[in-house]
């Protein structure tokens, strides 16, 4: 094949406009945060202005980069661009998850223990004299007024009560979306739109449920356990990794379902066409093997 | 479906810039995008240089004379966060963004528009980072490495927006590195192997990847600071069953590769510079590669030895000496190879040679004192001393921001088509050498007799070095501006240059004219 040009679009508004939001996006954030509990604080206006550009200027960006594939200006190697591109991004959501896994093995191996008066630095027990090690930490080294204790973690309940336990149910509901996605791709490939588009369906579905399923592990871990972001590390480790995990999970899904409604209003992607479906699915499936390693390191070990 | 290429409406190639702001707006070059970086950085630089001069005025004397010791802890803060993140960081992203492209043969950057974004969310998050000097409680006063508890428990309420200024920050090295790795994975012209890329690309191969790697991990540190102080998470917090130090080996998880971050690219730089003005090629290509590599892949696990007397187990702290001492290997080949180069050549000593010359010299004194501070059992006595900070500025400043400064004199015939005046050059070169040696060389010394580092007063008897580095970094200080006058004034005109623009300078961006055309490589040329 002779040399197709590689596409330079010549200059483009969308960059700054996405700028901007984000600096009204963090402005807002961090002066929402400052004042919280002053009603009369209007950082939050700034907050939703900033979220209102970045979201309708993303919109405008995306559909200007699909309409150009559309209109054959991307060459294969502006696709593989976009394919490095996606998966470098999806290293560095990796090695964001590696420094909350970092925290979690540390304080696990490490700082607990020590603070119990266990290896070579037990000497900080003299910290809190008393304070005994365990994981889950159920009861701070300081339990002063600061902390406000949990009575239940969200550990492995034993085999007894495996299936009233949500995270089971919501291991089962992630690794079988993984395959309903993946079942989606063979379909794709087989140029099956129908079948395509109704396992797209469950995948998306599924995500939902998830996303469901941790709203009420989170509701009852609040409401009936008294574990929240105030009890302590294990309160602390817990919800920061589930929660950016879900987080990922629903940025996963809108993405899926972003793939789903441009497949079956505007009749995108073909067998050798589908960069943004593969790219989403990609991303779904990190979101599956993050999931897993939360199962094993937060939920059951 | 190339036929749809040619006959689409504008074949944008033949355009040039576009008029006005917008320019700079909307643009998705990567020379304007360049520049821009360019530009920015050398605005840190003199913010950033602004405050360096607060704090050797305060310490031009011991006692209080200037500040108040609250603003001179928000001097040193806010001058250690923008010359990292502000002058350093982005002046290599933008040398990346000029000479990667020209020198592989690509058209221009692989996701054009996304290097634009990269770079203007720079200047919004360094306004965030300055604007805290008007927030009530004032700017971060913790030092650049914000340690918890005090960028979290004591820390003022302006430290919220830091923790979001430094997640866009990480935002755009991110995009920024993804963009640098995918144009030298994808890019290259046909011909040009990996083993054949000229040694910047290298160089920056290899930091785009540790950015990816290290960034996200100062994103997780920011955050767990802002859940600490703010959502009453206890990550930090010893009582609530957390530990202090976890920030430490979080951040310095990041920091140390960090450090590379910001050498590395000058170590390309230095390559190229020495091989041409020796006349001679390049001694020693393929160990050069190497021995990046394997800084790189060893700077993930030294990081402690920033925190030799923070209480580790004494398994990690001869863990992280000996490891720590491994990297002056390959750090050793390096400098081998650059004095082998030169060794014998026909060398000239034009600016640029001058600066690179230099930086071979200092970066290797930076790198002794580093192996020194190294020894565990030493740095009890050597760390939070002067003595540290010596040493970094020794690796920073004429190792690091000399390579700049070379590269800008190299390519800037590139750039603008014009020769700088070469007298004013060299005069920079030595009022800048004399500066950085006079400020901080004396400050191994103080810091061997014991001054501690952060502190805006300190005992009589470091009185008189202290007083001579002032003098130094004045000196330094007032240089730049002559540089920034040698810039201005070539970029307005001055002796025309050649293509080559140097006699010995050989690689694809010496093959275009000067100044080099709004658009390079739209075909890719053919390397062999
Ligand atoms: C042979 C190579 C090097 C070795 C063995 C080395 C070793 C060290 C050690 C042990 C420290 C900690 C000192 C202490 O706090 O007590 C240190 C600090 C530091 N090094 Fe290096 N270093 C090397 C190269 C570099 C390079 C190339 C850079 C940057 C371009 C750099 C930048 C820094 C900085 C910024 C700090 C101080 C951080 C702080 O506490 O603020 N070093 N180095
Ligand atoms: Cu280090």
């Amino acid at each position: 094949m002779s040399y197709q040009k590689y596409y330079v679009p010549e200059d483009s508004k969308y960059p700054i406009y996405i700028a901007t939001a984000l600096f009204l996006l963090v402005m807002g954030a961090a002066g929402t945060i400052n004042d919280l509990g002053k009603p009369e604080s209007n950082s939050v206006y700034i907050l939703y202005s900033g979220f209102a550009v970045f979201a309708i200027t993303l919109y405008f960006w995306f559909r200007a980069v699909i309409r150009e594939h559309i209109a054959g200006l991307d060459s294969a190697q502006l696709q593989k661009s976009f394919v490095f591109g996606m998966g470098w991004f999806i290293f560095s959501e990796v090695m964001f998850f590696a420094a909350f896994f970092g925290a979690l093995f540390y304080v696990r191996n490490f700082s607990v223990p020590w603070l119990g008066g266990d290896g070579e630095k037990g000497l900080a027990n003299m910290l809190w004299e008393g304070f005994e090690a365990s994981w889950p930490v159920m009861s701070t080294p300081d339990a002063g007024s600061a902390f406000v204790l949990a009575d239940k973690s969200m550990s492995w309940p034993g085999w007894g009560n495996a299936l009233k336990w949500l995270p089971l149910w919501n291991t089962i509901v992630l690794l079988s979306s993984s395959v309903t996605v993946h079942f989606a791709h063979l379909a794709l490939k087989n140029d099956n739109k129908k079948s395509f588009n109704t396992w797209l369906g469950v995948t998306v579905t599924l995500a939902l449920i998830f996303v469901g399923l941790q709203a009420a592990e989170y509701y009852e871990a609040y409401a009936h356990y008294g574990l929240t972001l105030n009890s302590g590390i294990y309160g602390s480790t817990f919800f920061m990794l589930t929660g950016f995990h879900g987080f990922h999970v629903m940025m996963g899904g809108f993405m899926l379902a972003v793939m789903l409604s441009r497949s079956v209003f505007y009749n995108h992607f073909d067998p050798h066409n589908h960069f943004g479906f593969e790219a989403a699915s990609w991303y779904w499936h990190f979101v599956d093997v993050v999931w897993v390693m939360l199962f094993l390191f937060v939920y059951i070990l | 479906m190339s036929a749809v290429i040619e006959s689409h409406g504008h074949d944008d190639h033949h355009h040039g810039p576009a008029k006005g702001l917008t320019r700079w707006l909307y643009t998705t070059n990567h020379k304007d995008i360049g520049s821009l970086y360019l530009w920015f950085s050398f605005a840190m630089f003199l913010i950033g240089g602004a405050m360096a001069m607060v704090i050797r005025a305060e310490l031009f004397q011991p006692g209080m004379q200037i500040v108040e010791p609250e603003f001179y802890n928000q001097m040193l803060t806010l001058h250690g966060l923008i010359m990292v993140f502000g002058a350093v960081m982005p002046a290599f992203v933008g040398l990346a963004n000029w000479l990667v492209p020209m020198m592989v043969g690509a058209p221009d950057m692989a996701l054009p528009r996304m290097n634009n974004l990269s770079f203007w969310i720079l200047p919004f998050a360094f306004f965030i980072l300055l604007s805290s000097l008007f927030m009530e409680g004032g700017a971060p006063n913790f030092g650049w490495t914000f340690y918890a508890p005090l960028s979290t428990t004591y820390a003022p309420p302006s430290v919220t927006f830091f923790i979001f200024a430094v997640h866009i920050m990480g935002a755009s090295s991110i995009m920024g590195s993804i963009n640098v790795i995918v144009t030298i994975m994808n890019m290259r012209a046909p011909g040009m192997t990996l083993m054949k890329m000229p040694l910047f690309v290298w160089s920056w191969l290899i930091t785009a990847y540790l950015l990816i790697a290290v960034m996200p991990v100062l994103a997780g540190a920011v955050t767990m600071m802002l859940m600490d102080i703010h959502f009453g998470t206890s990550f930090f917090n010893a009582a609530g069953g957390g530990d202090p130090v976890l920030f430490q080996h979080i951040f310095w998880f990041f920091g140390h590769p960090e450090v590379y971050i910001m050498i590395l690219p000058a170590f390309g730089i230095a390559s190229h510079i020495i091989e041409t003005f020796s006349r001679k090629q390049l001694f020693g290509y393929a160990s050069m590669v190497w021995a990046m590599a394997s800084i790189a892949i060893l700077s993930f696990v030294v990081w402690a030895h920033h925190m030799f007397t923070v209480g580790l187990p004494l398994a990690a702290e001869l863990f992280f000496m000996w490891a720590t001492m491994l990297i002056a290997v390959p750090t050793g080949v390096k400098v081998f190879n650059w004095v082998t180069t030169m060794f014998k050549g026909s060398i000239s000593y034009e600016t640029p040679m001058l600066f690179a010359i230099a930086f071979v010299v200092l970066f290797t004194i930076g790198g002794f004192s580093g192996l020194m501070l190294a020894i565990t059992p030493a740095d009890f006595q050597y760390h939070d001393t002067y003595f540290v900070v010596a040493h970094f500025h020794y690796v920073l400043v004429p190792g690091s921001i000399f390579s700049i400064m070379a590269a800008v004199y190299y390519w800037i015939p590139k750039w603008t088509g014009n020769m700088y005046d070469e007298r004013l050059g060299k005069l920079h070169f030595w009022l800048s050498f004399i500066g950085v040696n006079v400020t901080f060389f004396p400050q191994h010394w103080i810091g061997l007799a014991g001054m501690p580092r952060r502190v805006p007063d300190y005992a009589l008897q470091f009185a008189d070095w202290n007083m001579i580095s002032s003098v130094g970094a004045f000196l330094f200080g007032a240089s730049q501006i002559l540089f920034m006058y040698i810039v201005l004034k070539t970029v307005m005109g001055g002796k025309k240059a050649t293509p080559q623009v140097w006699e010995g300078s050989r690689g694809l961006e010496w093959t275009v004219e000067s100044p080099a055309p709004y658009h390079t490589f739209t075909t890719p040329p053919k390397v062999n």
